[in-house]
C-alpha cells in the first residue's frame, strides 16, 4: 500500500485530500506545514508528497527544496498544489525540484487519477 | 367522518394520552409527554419565604428540582406524607419540577369526543389551566394544562 | 468495484464533499478572526512582513476552501482581497488606513456570506461596490469609503467602455467557458459578454464590452482558467482569431496541463538567465509575460518600476526569507494542530457533570466511613484516603479542560472600539494585560456582555473628544486598558480609562432626583456604587450606544449572579477604573458548612474571615432593628440566619452561639449560626435552572448524604445588613 504525505495548513483541505485518497486505497499521512511535513517524512515511508504552497513556518517550495536536499527524498514524487499555473509558478516549482503541479480547486476524483498516474 | 370533524372544532382539548392522578377525591389528567418519571416522596430542603405549596428542592440524580405540593396548591383539606405519597417529576421544555399528589392511577387514551370544555366557574385552579373535562365510564377527569399551570406567576417557579 | 472512467482508472462513488463543510466553516471563521486581529494591529507605517504574509494566508486559505467546496461568492470576494493583500505583502503597495477599512468591511461581508451558507436567513450581501473599491485600491487609487472615510475622497475613476476580444484555451472542458460567462455576469456593471463562434479545437472566444481594465478581467477569469490560457485583444470587427494570435508559450507537453496539472520533466528547459531571476532579489526581475497581448489604457499601477502589468507570482520573496531565517517567528502563535483535539462542548460538560457526581459519591462514602475504626479497617480507610486524593486530582484536571484564556474575551474589543471611536469622533487606544489569564468557559460566555458594556461606557462617556482632551492638557487620544489577573481563588478583570471620570456632584444630584437618600458625607466608594441603581444615567445626551441607563444595573446583576463583585474607583478629570472580581470557576467551590437548627447551609470559604463563640454580652442592640457585635474593637452588624431564613426551631436548648465573620465587597458582617460543621469542596448546582433566584441564596449543592443544601449569597446578606 502506497503512502502519501498530504501537507496543507487548512484542515478542511487536508481532510478532504486525506479522505479522498484513503478511499482510493492509499495510506495518508497529514502535516500542517512544511516543517511538520519534513519531520513526519523522516519516519514514514512516503511514496508521494502532495503539498500546498502557502503555509506558515515553511511553505511548499521550501519543503520541496529541503526534501530534495535529503538523500532519502531525492526522487520522491512531489506535487505542488497551487492556485495558479503561471509560468512563474512553474519555473519556481521546477527550480525547487518539484515533480509537477496541480491547480486548486480540483475535483476529488481528478486527484485520485493524477496520483495514480504519478505514483506509478 | 364529517360530523366528528365538526365536533372536534368545538373541543377545547384534542385526544391524547393522559397520566391520571388523585388529589383527595378528585381525579386529574395531564399530558403524558410532560411526565419524566414518578418517584416516592422524600423530604425536600426547605426554601425560606417560599409559598406554602413549594415544599423545597430535592436532588434528582444531580439536578436540583423544586417540589410543589398540589394538595396544598389546590387547597385540599389534607396533605399527608406517607408511603403512598407520590411525586410526579415533570419535564416541561427542559424545566424539571416535581408535584406531590395522593396517588397515581393510570395512563389513558382519551378520544376527543369524550372531552368537554371546562365549566366557567370559580375555582382554586387558575383560569386557562384547565384544558377540559374528560369522562371515561363513571370517572370524571379534570384535564390540566400542566405547562400553563407551572408557568403561571402564582406558582412562583419563573422569576418575573 | 465502481465505475471505470475513460482513462481506465477505477473510481469509487463520487466523493461527498459536504462532510468537510463544517470543518471549513470553523476554519474560515478562525481565519477571519485572525485576519481581523492582524489588520487591527497592523502598524501602517512599518508593516511587519510576517504579519502581511499571515493576513494574506488567511484570505488565501479561505479562498482555497471556498473554491474547493463550491462557495463561489466567498471564493470571489476572497480572491479580490487576496489580490490586494498580495500586493501589500510584496511591498508593491503600502498599507493605508482605507485599505484596512475595506479589508475589514470585506471580512464582515465574508462572515455574512458564510453564515448564509450555514443556514442563516437573509439576502446575499451586496459586494459590487466593495469589490470595485478594493480593485481600485489594488491599482493604487485612494478610494473613499462610502460614508466618508479618513482619507481624502478621490473622484471615481472615469473609464471609457472598451470592446475586447477574448480568446480562452486550449480548454479541455468547454463548460469552463460557461463558467466564465456566468462569473462575468455575476458582477453587475462590469459590462457585456458575448460568446462567439470559434472552430479552433478547444478554444472559446468572447466579445466583451467593459469599463474594467485588462488586469481586472484577468484577475476575474484566472479564477477558473489559468492566465496563460486567456488572451485579450482590442476588438476589431471582422477579426478572426488566428493561430498566430494564440499564446506562443510552450504548453506543457503533458496533455492534462490545460486542466490544471502538469509534470515538469515534459517542460522545455528554461534559460539559466531566467532561473537566476528567481534568486532572492526577484522583486526586481520582470519576467516577460508573453501571454497577455499589449493592453489598452492600462490603469495606473503602483511601485514596480516600468513593468508591464504583471501576473501574480509565487511568493518567491517569502521563500527567501524563510530560508534565510533560522527560526521564523510566526505572526500568529503556532498551535501545532497535530497536538490539539477538537471536542464538542457538550461532551466536556457531560464529563464535568459525571466527575461532579463522582465527587458527591466519594463524599458520601467518606461520610459513611467516618465512624469506622481505622485500626480494624486499616486497608479500607487508607484506600478511601487515596480515592479522596484521586478524585480531587481528577476534578482539578477536568475543570482545567474548560479553562480558556481571557484573550478570547479581549479579542472582540479592538474592532468594536475602532468602529465605536470612529463613530463618536474620538481617538482611543486599546491596551490589554493578562490575555493569557485563564478562566472557565462558562464564565467567558457570561462575562462578555457586562465587559462589553463597561468598555463601551468608557469610550462613550469616559473618553473625551480629542479637542476637549487637548484643552485639558491631555494627549488627544484616550486609552482604555483591559486587564485580567488571578488573585487567590478569583479572577479580577479591570476596565480602566483616562477619561473624565465620574462626577460626584452629578451622581448625587441624579440620585436625589430619583428619590435615593444619600448623605453629602458619603465616602466616594459609596457614591460610585449609586450608578448601579436601576435606570441611573447621568449622560446628558443619550447616545444610541450606551446612555440609556439600562446598562450598569444589569452589569452588576449579571456579575452578582456569577458570584462576583464590582468595584469602582474614579478620579474626576483623570479617569475611572472598574474592577470585576469573579470566582475562578462556577462549578466547584470551597465551602464551609454551618448548621442553624436542623438545617445545613454553605458559606463560600473565600468569604469567611474567622469565627468565634459568643456570649450574650458581646452583642449590642442598636435602635429597634440592628444588632452589632464587637470584634477586637471593631463593631460589625449581626446577621441572624435563623430569623432571615425563618428556620423552625424545635429544640429550645440549642441556639445560635457561633459567629462567623464574613467579608463581601470590602465590608464585614457576622453571621449567627449554631455550629460549624466542616470545610469541604462542594459541587455548585444551579438553583435557577428549574426554579428561580432565591434571595440571599446563590446556588445549591448536594451533601454527602444526598440531600440538598443552599449556598448563601454572602454579598446579598452583607448588603442587607447594612441597610
Amino acid at each position: 500500500m502506497y503512502s502519501i504525505l498530504a501537507v496543507d495548513d487548512s484542515a478542511s483541505m487536508r481532510k478532504m485530500v486525506s479522505f479522498t485518497l484513503a478511499s482510493a486505497g492509499y495510506n495518508v499521512v497529514e502535516a500542517v506545514d512544511g516543517q511538520d511535513a519534513f519531520e513526519k517524512a523522516q519516519t514514514a515511508n512516503i511514496d508521494l508528497v502532495l503539498t500546498d504552497q502557502n503555509m506558515p513556518r515553511m511553505d511548499g517550495l521550501s519543503l520541496t527544496r529541503k526534501l530534495r536536499d535529503t538523500v532519502q527524498f531525492k526522487s520522491t514524487p512531489i506535487l505542488i498544489l497551487t492556485t495558479e499555473s503561471s509560468d512563474q509558478m512553474k519555473m519556481a516549482g521546477r527550480a525547487a525540484g518539484a515533480t509537477g503541479w496541480l491547480v486548486k480547486p480540483f475535483e476529488p476524483n481528478r486527484l485520485i487519477e493524477i496520483v495514480q498516474k504519478v505514483i506509478r | 367522518m364529517g360530523v366528528m370533524e365538526k365536533n372536534s372544532d368545538l373541543m377545547p382539548a384534542s385526544s391524547g394520552e393522559y397520566l391520571t392522578f388523585r388529589l383527595a377525591s378528585e381525579e386529574y389528567g395531564i399530558d403524558i409527554l410532560k411526565v419524566q418519571e414518578i418517584r416516592g416522596y422524600e423530604s425536600p430542603t426547605r426554601i425560606a419565604n417560599a409559598p406554602g405549596f413549594l415544599k423545597g428542592v430535592v436532588n434528582l440524580r444531580g439536578t436540583i428540582v423544586p417540589i410543589i405540593d398540589m394538595r396544598i396548591k389546590f387547597a385540599c383539606s389534607s396533605a399527608e406524607y406517607n408511603s403512598f405519597t407520590v411525586v410526579i417529576i415533570l419535564n416541561i421544555r427542559n424545566r424539571v419540577v416535581g408535584i406531590v399528589v395522593d396517588s397515581v392511577s393510570d395512563v389513558l387514551e382519551l378520544p376527543a369526543q369524550s372531552i368537554k370544555p371546562a365549566p366557567d366557574i370559580e375555582s382554586v385552579i387558575e383560569a386557562g389551566c384547565i384544558k377540559g373535562l374528560g369522562s371515561l365510564g363513571e370517572r370524571m377527569l379534570i384535564l390540566l394544562d400542566i405547562e400553563a399551570l407551572m408557568n403561571s406567576p402564582d406558582m412562583g417557579l419563573v422569576a418575573r | 468495484m465502481g465505475e471505470m472512467n475513460k482513462e481506465g482508472a477505477t473510481l469509487g462513488q463520487a466523493i461527498d464533499l459536504s462532510q468537510f463543510y463544517q470543518i471549513f466553516f470553523e476554519e474560515a471563521s478562525e481565519n477571519l478572526e485572525r485576519m481581523e486581529q492582524l489588520l487591527l494591529s497592523l502598524n501602517l507605517s512599518q508593516a511587519d512582513d510576517e504579519e502581511l504574509n499571515a493576513i494574506f494566508r488567511c484570505a488565501h486559505s479561505i479562498k482555497g476552501g471556498a473554491a474547493t467546496f463550491g462557495f463561489s461568492d466567498v471564493a470571489e470576494l476572497t480572491h479580490q482581497m487576496e489580490t490586494l493583500l498580495d500586493k501589500l505583502r510584496r511591498h508593491e503597495l503600502r498599507p493605508t488606513s482605507t485599505m484596512v477599512d475595506v479589508l475589514l468591511e470585506s471580512s464582515d461581508v465574508l462572515k455574512a456570506q458564510l453564515a448564509r451558507h450555514q443556514g442563516a436567513a437573509g439576502d446575499a450581501p451586496e459586494t459590487t461596490d466593495l469589490v470595485q473599491r478594493m480593485v481600485a485600491l489594488s491599482q493604487g487609487d485612494d478610494v473613499a469609503a462610502p460614508d466618508g472615510g479618513h482619507d481624502a475622497a478621490t473622484a471615481p475613476l472615469m473609464v471609457a467602455t472598451r470592446s475586447l476580444h477574448m480568446s480562452v484555451g486550449p480548454l479541455r472542458d468547454r463548460s469552463l467557458a460557461d463558467q466564465l460567462t456566468a462569473l462575468f455576469r455575476e458582477i453587475t456593471g462590469l459590462g457585456r459578454v458575448q460568446a462567439l463562434p470559434d472552430d479552433r479545437p478547444g478554444m472559446v472566444s468572447f466579445q466583451i464590452e467593459t469599463t474594467a481594465s485588462d488586469d481586472e478581467l484577468m484577475d476575474l477569469f484566472s479564477f477558473h482558467v489559468p492566465r496563460d490560457q486567456i488572451q485579450l485583444q482590442v476588438w476589431s470587427p471582422g477579426a478572426q482569431p488566428s493561430a498566430a494570435a494564440v499564446s506562443p508559450v510552450a504548453a506543457p507537453a503533458a496533455p492534462e496541463a490545460d486542466s490544471g496539472f502538469g509534470l515538469f520533466d515534459a517542460e522545455p528547459v528554461l534559460a539559466p538567465a531566467v532561473q537566476d531571476a528567481l534568486a532572492p532579489e526577484a522583486g526586481q526581475a520582470v519576467i516577460p509575460q508573453t501571454v497577455v497581448a499589449p493592453t489598452v489604457a492600462p490603469a495606473p499601477v503602483a511601485i514596480v518600476a516600468g513593468a508591464a502589468p504583471e501576473p501574480r507570482r509565487l511568493d518567491v520573496k517569502a521563500d527567501a526569507k524563510a530560508d534565510a531565517k533560522a527560526d521564523i517567528k510566526p505572526a500568529t502563535p503556532v498551535t501545532n494542530e497535530a497536538s490539539t483535539l477538537r471536542v464538542a462542548v457538550d461532551k466536556v460538560d457531560q464529563l464535568i457533570n459525571l466527575v461532579g457526581e463522582l465527587v458527591i459519591t466519594q463524599a458520601m462514602l467518606a461520610q459513611h466511613s467516618q465512624h469506622l475504626d481505622p485500626v480494624a479497617h486499616q486497608q479500607l480507610v487508607a484506600n478511601l484516603a487515596d480515592l479522596d486524593r484521586n478524585t480531587r486530582d481528577l476534578q482539578e484536571s477536568v475543570m482545567s479542560i474548560r479553562m480558556i484564556p481571557m484573550s478570547v474575551v479581549f479579542n472582540r474589543f479592538p474592532r468594536m472600539l475602532r468602529d465605536l471611536a470612529n463613530k463618536l469622533g474620538k481617538k482611543v487606544e486599546f491596551v490589554t494585560h493578562g490575555e493569557a489569564t485563564e478562566l472557565d468557559k462558562g464564565l467567558v460566555e457570561k462575562i462578555t456582555d457586562p465587559l462589553t458594556h463597561l468598555v463601551r461606557n468608557s469610550c462613550d462617556h469616559g473618553i473625551e473628544r480629542p479637542d476637549e482632551r487637548v484643552a485639558k492638557g491631555k494627549v488627544p487620544h484616550g486609552t482604555i486598558t483591559l486587564s485580567a489577573s488571578h488573585q487567590g481563588s478569583s479572577i479580577v478583570i479591570e476596565v480602566r480609562d483616562d477619561g473624565r471620570g465620574l462626577s460626584r456632584e452629578k451622581i448625587l444630584k441624579k440620585a436625589r432626583q430619583q428619590g435615593l437618600v444619600v448623605s453629602d458625607q458619603a465616602p466616594d466608594a459609596e457614591v460610585w456604587q449609586l450608578i448601579f441603581a436601576p435606570g441611573f444615567s447621568t449622560a446628558e445626551v443619550v447616545t444610541d450606544v450606551s446612555g440609556r441607563g439600562v446598562g450598569m444595573d444589569v452589569v452588576k446583576r449579571n456579575i452578582s449572579a456569577l458570584g462576583g463583585t464590582v468595584e469602582i474607583d474614579s478620579s474626576e478629570g483623570y479617569g475611572m477604573r472598574v474592577a470585576v472580581r469573579l470566582p475562578l470557576t462556577l462549578a466547584i467551590m470551597d465551602g464551609m458548612s454551618v448548621s442553624v437548627s436542623d438545617e445545613v447551609y454553605i458559606l463560600p470559604l473565600s468569604s469567611v474571615v474567622e469565627s468565634f463563640q459568643i456570649t450574650p454580652e458581646s452583642i449590642r442592640s442598636i435602635g429597634q432593628a440592628g444588632r452589632l457585635v464587637e470584634v477586637r474593637q471593631e463593631y460589625m452588624p449581626v446577621i441572624n440566619l435563623e430569623k432571615i431564613f425563618s428556620v423552625p426551631r424545635f429544640d429550645m436548648d440549642k441556639s445560635s452561639r457561633i459567629m462567623v465573620v464574613v467579608e463581601a465587597e470590602g465590608v464585614r458582617s457576622a453571621l449567627m449560626v449554631d455550629e460549624l460543621l466542616g470545610q469541604h469542596q462542594v459541587v455548585v448546582k444551579n438553583l435557577e435552572a428549574n426554579y428561580r433566584k432565591v434571595p440571599d441564596v446563590s446556588a445549591a449543592t448536594i451533601l454527602g448524604d444526598g440531600r440538598v443544601a443552599l449556598i448563601l449569597d454572602v454579598s446579598g446578606l452583607v448588603r442587607r445588613a447594612r441597610q
